[in-house]
């Protein structure tokens, strides 16, 4: 019987990896190797760490002012103190504004969006000018929408509403849950085009070709192939659009929101209490500091689980839509 | 491929001119096309046969793929293409500005070089077109995909799947499920560009016995860079280089006994 003697490059002895795995290290310690990974490690421990201490410290406050009572009462006026506040108006209201919004700002944003990409023609002075606006649009602090709302929406398309409709009476001419909520979609409109845009841009032109050498028109093509595929993407600049608006309070400042408000909002005409608010009105305003720390708290945890249950919910929406256009299109 | 539940439409004035037997179907004449400043086809002129495989052949940038989109006004979607000259299909200029480009897409088919089914089911990558083209009942567009699946020599592999994604089907399925797309809304003419390129050998010859079937129904014209698939395929073949059309002939006779020292020092490998 003949032995096959083993290559060279294969160790003498199988049993013996210890030998052959010594070849694949590095056999000196390398100090600038150890130093950036140790350095980048330590900076994202850092960004952690720093979630984890507000989040903590939120959640260790707040939890225990936080009760069914809390959250299902409408105040009296003063909600300063423990025994009668409640968030109610305020949930409500920063769910509602924040669900208009995005009726609001999904069609307006898709359709931007679309146009930019398949319509435009990239180099034209148009499109150009259009895609500035954009990116200049959010960069625009938020104050300065608040004040563009006030001075656009209620003292101008809503005042000429009043004179069109009510015979000059004070219906949309103020500050009111729907100003609020287009000014917090105007706000948000770059997010949606831009994720749109990318989603768009995202789609194989192959399939496109597909459509229209089928004999499709670039809107059958739009509508039936291009738009379903790029649904996920939309909807991620619906979930950015949403965590953004949830907690600004500077837009609806001056457009929307109330200090306080004896029943729920009920029409878009009605102004609103907010979650964001309330927590500057019991930081700023309280005449027992001490009192109305654990409602401060609580009222900041229960922003933050608005906020992260509208996400999820329209998370889980996206990972519906994933996996249907993944199974069947 | 039979002509049994869509009622073919009757020709537009666009196709009315029914050719006379014999006569080209497909008649390219002095098509120039620029890319901007840069010309990418100069002065082609070529006339094709009904029922008959034209193949280009040619090395890459020779312009083969470009006149292929020429002839279903693809290279429309480009931004600076000019084209001069015309081409006519069944005896009309499609370039003439009466031509509507929807009913001309749907006349002259085409399947690309990396097969693109649409993310959806089997079954609606091919009812995609029917449905545009106005075919809604059930049971013809069922009868009618059956059918393509069929002709495109897919459904046996495909029938207890239809439902379930065109993504899943293997590379040399997947081209096939965009020759049944293609051939479902009955077109005169299919182009293909390069239709098996990105397939192994077993599906290229699937492919390639799938063109010779659809040779009796359809006029099918080939861009390939397999010069064995040229001949195995084609019954005519045009040579390109740099944009002009060197060699225009039977392809046995382009293969065995070209005219031009070019054709020749292409076919038989010394360059390209």
């Amino acid at each position: 019987m003949n032995t096959v003697t083993p290559p060279e490059y294969l160790p003498e002895s199988s049993s013996d990896t210890t030998r052959f795995t010594r070849h694949f290290r590095a056999e000196k310690f390398d100090f600038w190797s150890f130093f950036f990974s140790g350095l980048t490690g330590l900076a994202t421990l850092f960004i952690l760490g720093i979630l984890a201490t507000i989040l903590l410290n939120i959640i260790v406050n707040g939890w225990s002012a936080i009760s069914w009572h809390f959250v299902s009462t409408i105040p009296k006026k003063d909600f300063f103190d423990a025994s009668t506040t409640g968030v109610l108006p305020m949930i409500v209201g920063t769910a509602f504004r924040v669900i208009v919004m995005t009726i609001f700002v999904i069609p307006v944003g898709v359709i931007t969006a679309i146009y930019l990409t398949e319509y435009a023609a990239n180099t034209s002075l148009i499109t150009r000018i259009i895609r500035a606006a954009v990116n200049n649009l959010a960069g625009v602090p938020s104050i300065v929408f608040g004040l563009f709302g006030l001075g656009f929406f209620i003292n101008f398309v809503g005042k000429n509403l009043d004179k069109l409709l009510h015979n000059a009476n004070a219906v949309w001419g103020q500050p009111a849950l729907l100003w609020a909520s287009l000014t917090l979609a105007v706000m948000t409109l770059p997010v949606v085009i831009v994720a749109t845009e990318e989603s768009l841009k995202a789609i194989p032109p192959g399939l496109r070709e597909a459509s229209l050498a089928l004999g499709a028109t670039k809107l059958e093509t739009i509508l039936k192939i291009v738009l379903p595929q790029a649904l996920p993407g939309i909807m991620t600049g619906g979930i950015l659009a949403v965590s953004r608006a949830a907690g600004e309070v500077a837009p609806i400042l001056f457009t929307g929101v109330a200090y306080y408000m004896a029943s729920l909002p009920g029409h878009l005409s009605d102004q609103f209490m907010d979650l964001g608010y309330h927590v500057f009105v019991l930081a700023t305003q309280s005449p027992n500091i001490e009192q109305t720390r654990p409602i401060l708290y609580a009222t900041v945890l229960v922003l933050l689980l608005l906020t992260f249950a509208l996400n999820i919910v329209a998370i889980l929406i996206r990972a519906r839509v994933r996996k249907k256009l993944r199974a069947l299109g | 491929m039979v002509e049994t539940l869509i009622p073919k439409p009757a020709p537009p004035a666009a196709f009315a001119a029914a050719t006379p037997a014999g006569a080209p179907f497909i008649e390219i004449e002095d098509v120039s096309l620029f890319y901007g400043a840069s010309q990418a086809l100069k002065n082609i002129s070529l006339k094709l046969q009904e029922k008959v495989v034209t193949a280009f052949i040619g090395p890459s940038g020779c312009g083969k793929s470009t006149l292929l989109r020429c002839l279903n006004r693809m290279n429309d979607l480009i931004d600076n293409v000019r084209i001069d000259g015309a081409i006519k299909i069944g005896g009309h200029n499609i370039y003439a500005p009466d031509v509507d480009v929807i009913e001309l897409r749907k006349r002259v088919g085409m399947v690309f070089q990396k097969s693109n089914p649409f993310p959806k089911s089997i079954y609606e990558n091919v009812a995609y077109g029917l449905r545009l083209h106005g075919v809604k009942a059930k049971s013809d567009l069922d009868s009618r995909i059956e059918e393509c699946l069929r002709a495109s020599a897919l459904w046996d592999e495909v029938r207890d799947r239809l439902h379930s994604s065109a993504l899943g089907l293997s590379g040399g399925q997947q081209q096939r499920l965009c020759i049944a797309r293609a051939i479902a809304i009955k077109p005169e003419v299919i182009l293909m560009d390069e239709p098996a390129s990105a397939l192994d050998p077993i599906a290229t010859a699937r492919i390639e016995d799938l063109i010779l079937d659809l040779k009796k129904e359809f006029t099918i014209v080939i861009v390939t860079h397999n010069m064995q698939q040229a001949a195995r395929i084609s019954d005519q073949t045009a040579f390109f280089y740099i944009g002009e059309l060197v060699e225009f002939g039977p392809t046995t006779k382009i293969f065995t006994n070209p005219a031009q020292k070019r054709t020749e020092d292409y076919v038989s490998g010394r360059f390209g």
